[in-house]
């Protein structure tokens, strides 16, 4: 069985009713999982046994109306640790590494009683944006596998995208949520910086990451926003703001009349596909005949965020990674003499090369001597940023634009170009950097890859942007394609 | 030639708060090597800090003792370094806008009175400990996260017996805000130094060396005495002082070369994401500041211009707080000043030194002391005697029931004396005719039959005017 024709609202219904228990349909998914994922390699590990047991137990108490997300399984990205559940972070250094505590979205799932089933592969470290760089596997395009799945929450993205599970969480910094989501045409929210908790969040960039759903349609993914979202004693980032019932306001799906809606000439300029451009041309008319205004904004600064991001985020990872050490878990090199043989030769062997390669940016940019010409220019640039943002939010309800310049590349394509993989997160960074809520949804075709559109809005309005997302799913059929997983469903 | 001497003091202080900085976990001492830590303390994947208000009110604290700027917008940094004890591989600490700055204390060197510089007081995280035997080493993470504050002076210390002064004034200060035990041989202070000299005239500083392995006030000033000769001396001889961190050893007094310096670590500074801005509102340090108990030095004027004690009991008297809030305490129940800061420096200060406690640890009380000093000041008792009284108020008995249970009444009372002294003298006529020969050793002799007759109770000045009067009839 599989979730293409299922949304939380229908399996919630099921649930209730008990059409279904729980532990049947947990064991389905696992039954699809195991019969799907040779070919897409979304899951890391599985969490079967504990599962099923949970399941049970949800079966047991009964599922009530009020809980919407009750005895339906999920899977969460595998940089979120999750407690006696081995959590690698898609690399060597973590391979066998059993946390003892759960993250807090991790909780607030089970709290939700939704049904871990397991961890989805990434970039190591969440550094990448095709899932290649995973020191375990790479994970498959649930539309074609010969393409990649975009990243880092590759795994995430496809596993929703194949039909595998209705629900995963990813983690975005530059795009990581946003732009799998695109390639493989399902919806993604990074939410505003510090709407979602990042304890238990093995972290990237601190001061940019964040955690959020993603899912076939928006109203799921909204559903699962309120669940993990609201302050957290364990996080200072974490905002205070109240954490609307976002599910609760999409009922009309012209409630985009009246609104203003910015799009920037530089999202599609040079560099942007043909295709993905018309698309969003488009979706622009669409959001017109509904009664809202499309006008061209201007965002000048948007092609410094690349550079600075890779300053901010690689400087931030260069300290964050340094607690992988060799000393007190994760992998430690054999063969050492002394305890700078454990530091380097641990680091050297447990590292992959994407992750040195960000690891010596950062070190580098905060050296003494580089710092104020990297570290602080790039702080600069990134208030210089948030600065164009807040010009246009000013007067537009939320910016619209691409996800990513194309759709998704070849596996192999572009892995050993670093820039031009960065250059994909061109239209997905700015939004980290100024630690807005962006929305990825499905927009478009091109070649039979999905073709993702982004909304961006006012900090702590993922609301509007939901209510817009909304507004364009019911007004068009892009996300009703389902991907054939190569002929065999 | 004649030198003179820049030496900079670097002072770290254990704060005492129930939690530690950036965690949940208790500091505590004494426990098994790492039950006082959580996942925090370990550095685990995916775990953030989480800032203890109190560290922070510690630090508004720290910065108005020393007469510092508190800093209203700071933040927290990285400071990036490997190591063991160090679980994140970062310590989070403050480089950029520490909590305070522009501070002063003031010292007293033989009388002469100096303001020493504080350029900056920030407050930061304490690494674990890493011990080792012959084939492993062994971590201990209990005293990571531990509360720090560190304070760094100006060039402003000329000797090392300035330097003295001024750990001694630091100290004190900061042991009446209470935030910190400020204890050297338990660790709660610890001081790094470094030394430069140069030529009477000359601009520019000398080379510094730093010296480690001081662990008490003497042995900086000890260390330093050492090494402001042995850089002289270099000088002298036409060399040059060389970057170096040297070790001072206890029993020659010598420092020796521990590692040459080659230029400068780079620890790679750069704000903490995980925490946000600290904005300190201009209430919290007011409420802070009228909170403060009166400083040392006040108290010492306070002492010897309205007390009338001398400038050296006043000193002895405000080492600790403790000891200050007892002399207090015993004044305002109308014991005498004087008698009270005697009995504080003597018999009291050698019982702690005898039981090895701290005063707040005894069953010594204000209410008994002053009322043993009444005592002896209305003539019920006699300073001998007190010694038996002092001995039963260490272990809590209330003086004027102890005198009376035990009959240490003095006898006062010439009605009831004069008897007695008759008695005496008529039993010994050698010795009144003795003291009619001038030998006034005779009193002597006499005052202790008295005293014997009375089981020395017999009250000795009034003794003393009733004999002479006898003797002169």
């Amino acid at each position: 069985m599989n979730y293409f024709d299922k949304d939380l609202a229908s399996l919630h219904a099921d649930l209730v009713a008990k059409k279904l228990s729980a532990k049947e349909l947990t064991q389905a998914t696992f039954d699809n999982i195991k019969a799907t994922d040779p070919k897409i390699d979304a899951f890391l590990n599985l969490n079967e046994d504990a599962a099923l047991d949970q399941a049970a137990k949800i079966d047991a108490q009964g599922i009530n109306a009020d809980q919407p997300l009750a005895g339906i399984p999920m899977g969460l990205k595998d940089n979120i640790v999750t407690k006696g559940l081995t959590t690698t972070a898609a690399s060597k250094i973590l391979a066998n590494f059993n946390p003892v505590y759960d993250a807090t979205v991790a909780e607030k799932l089970a709290d939700a009683q939704m049904i871990n089933v397991g961890k989805t592969n990434l970039d190591e470290f969440a550094m990448g944006g095709s899932t290649e760089n995973s020191a375990f596997k790479t994970t498959k395009n649930a539309w074609d596998q010969t393409k990649v799945p975009g990243g880092s929450s590759g795994g995430s993205a496809a596993a929703v995208a194949s039909g595998q599970v209705p629900v995963t969480l990813g983690s975005d910094t530059g795009g990581s949520i946003r732009q799998p989501a695109a390639f493989n045409g399902i919806v993604g929210m990074k939410p505003t910086y510090g709407r979602v908790s990042r304890w238990g969040l093995i972290a990237f960039g601190s001061s940019l990451d964040q955690i959020g759903p993603m899912t076939r349609g928006v109203k799921d993914n909204a559903t699962v926003l309120s669940a993990i979202a609201g302050h957290d004693d364990h996080d200072l980032t974490s905002s205070t703001q109240a954490v609307p019932n976002f599910a609760a306001d999409l009922n009309d799906a012209t409630s985009v009349k009246g609104m203003r809606i910015g799009l920037p000439k530089e999202f599609l300029a040079e560099g942007v596909n043909e295709d993905v451009k018309a698309a969003i041309l488009a979706a622009a008319d669409t959001y017109r005949k509904l009664g809202a205004t499309v006008d061209e904004v201007s965002l000048p600064h948007n092609k410094y965020g690349v550079a600075a991001y890779y300053i901010i985020a690689s400087s931030e990872a260069s300290s964050n990674l340094q607690r992988f050490d060799g000393i007190r878990y994760g992998y430690r090199a054999d063969d050492v003499k002394n305890l700078e043989d454990v530091y380097v030769k641990s680091r050297s062997e447990g590292f992959g090369e994407e992750v040195k390669r960000r690891i010596m940016l950062g070190t580098f940019s905060l050296s003494a001597g580089f710092y104020d010409a990297y570290f602080i220019k790039a702080a600069k640039v990134r208030t210089v940023i948030i600065n164009d943002f807040k010009a246009v939010l000013k007067d537009h309800d939320f910016i619209m634009g691409p996800v990513a310049p194309t759709t998704a590349f070849g596996i192999g394509d572009e892995i050993k170009d670093p820039i031009t993989m960065y250059m994909n997160d061109v239209l997905t960074i700015p939004v980290n950097l100024a630690g807005l809520p962006g929305l990825s949804l499905p927009a478009g075709f091109s070649n039979n890859l999905p073709v993702g559109m982004q909304l961006i809005g006012r900090p702590f309005d993922e609301s509007t942007l939901y209510k817009a997302g909304y507004a364009f799913e019911q007004n068009t059929d892009f996300h009703l394609e389902v991907p054939t997983l190569g002929g065999q469903n | 030639m004649n030198f003179e001497t820049t030496i900079g003091l670097e002072v770290h202080i254990e704060l005492k708060t129930h939690s530690k900085i950036f965690s949940p976990s208790p500091v505590a001492y004494g426990a098994d090597p790492n039950a006082n830590t959580n996942v925090i303390d370990w550095g685990y994947p995916g775990v953030l800090p989480t800032t203890n208000k109190g560290v922070v009110a510690d630090g508004i604290i720290a910065a108005l003792a020393l007469h510092a700027t508190v800093e209203q917008h700071t933040h927290f940094d990285r400071k990036n370094y490997f190591y063991p004890d160090n679980p994140k591989a970062y310590q989070i600490t403050q480089s950029d806008k520490p909590i305070g700055h522009d501070g002063w204390v003031e010292v007293d060197v033989d009388g002469v009175k100096k303001k020493i510089g504080i350029s900056e007081m920030h407050i930061e995280e304490d690494a674990g400990k890493n011990t080792h035997e012959r084939d492993h080493s062994y971590v201990d993470l209990n005293r990571q996260g531990t509360p720090l504050i560190e304070i760094v002076s100006k060039p402003d210390i000329a000797s090392p017996a300035e330097a003295y002064a001024y750990l001694e004034a630091l100290r004190q200060r900061i042991q009446f805000t209470g935030i910190s035990d400020v204890k050297m041989e338990e660790g709660s202070m610890r001081v790094d130094v470094n030394i430069s000299v140069r030529p009477v005239g000359q601009e520019k500083f000398g080379t510094k060396t730093e010296l480690k392995n001081l662990n008490s006030f003497n042995y900086v000033q000890r260390g330093l005495e050492y090494e402001e000769k042995r850089q002289q001396q270099v000088l002298m001889s036409g060399g040059a002082v060389q970057q170096e961190t040297r070790r001072f050893d206890e029993k020659t007094g010598e420092t020796i070369l521990m590692r040459v310096k080659a230029g400068s670590d780079d620890y790679r500074y750069f704000p903490e994401p995980d925490l946000p801005a600290l904005n300190i509102s201009d209430d919290w340090i007011k409420e802070l500041d009228a909170a403060m108990p009166e400083m040392p030095t006040k108290r010492r004027e306070r002492y010897v211009n309205e007390l009338g004690l001398t400038d050296y009991d006043a000193m002895v008297i405000t080492q600790t707080k403790e000891m200050s809030d007892f002399f207090d305490a015993t004044v305002a129940l109308k014991a005498d000043p004087k008698m009270a800061a005697n009995y504080l420096q003597g018999d009291v200060n050698a019982y702690l030194n005898e039981k090895q406690v701290d005063l707040q640890a005894t069953k010594l009380t204000p209410a008994n002391l002053a009322g043993m000093i009444n005592l002896i000041s209305d003539g019920t008792i006699s300073s001998k005697m007190a010694k038996k009284v002092f001995k039963a108020i260490t272990d809590g008995e209330e003086p004027k029931a102890y005198v009376e249970a035990h009959g240490l009444v003095q006898l006062s009372d010439p009605a009831k004396l004069q008897p007695i002294i008759d008695d005496v003298l008529s039993a010994n006529p050698q010795s009144i005719e003795d003291f009619n020969n001038g030998k006034k050793r005779a009193v002597g002799f006499l005052v202790g039959q008295i005293m014997k007759q009375t089981h020395g109770q017999a009250n000795p000045q009034v003794v003393n005017k009733l004999l002479m009067t006898a003797l002169q009839q």
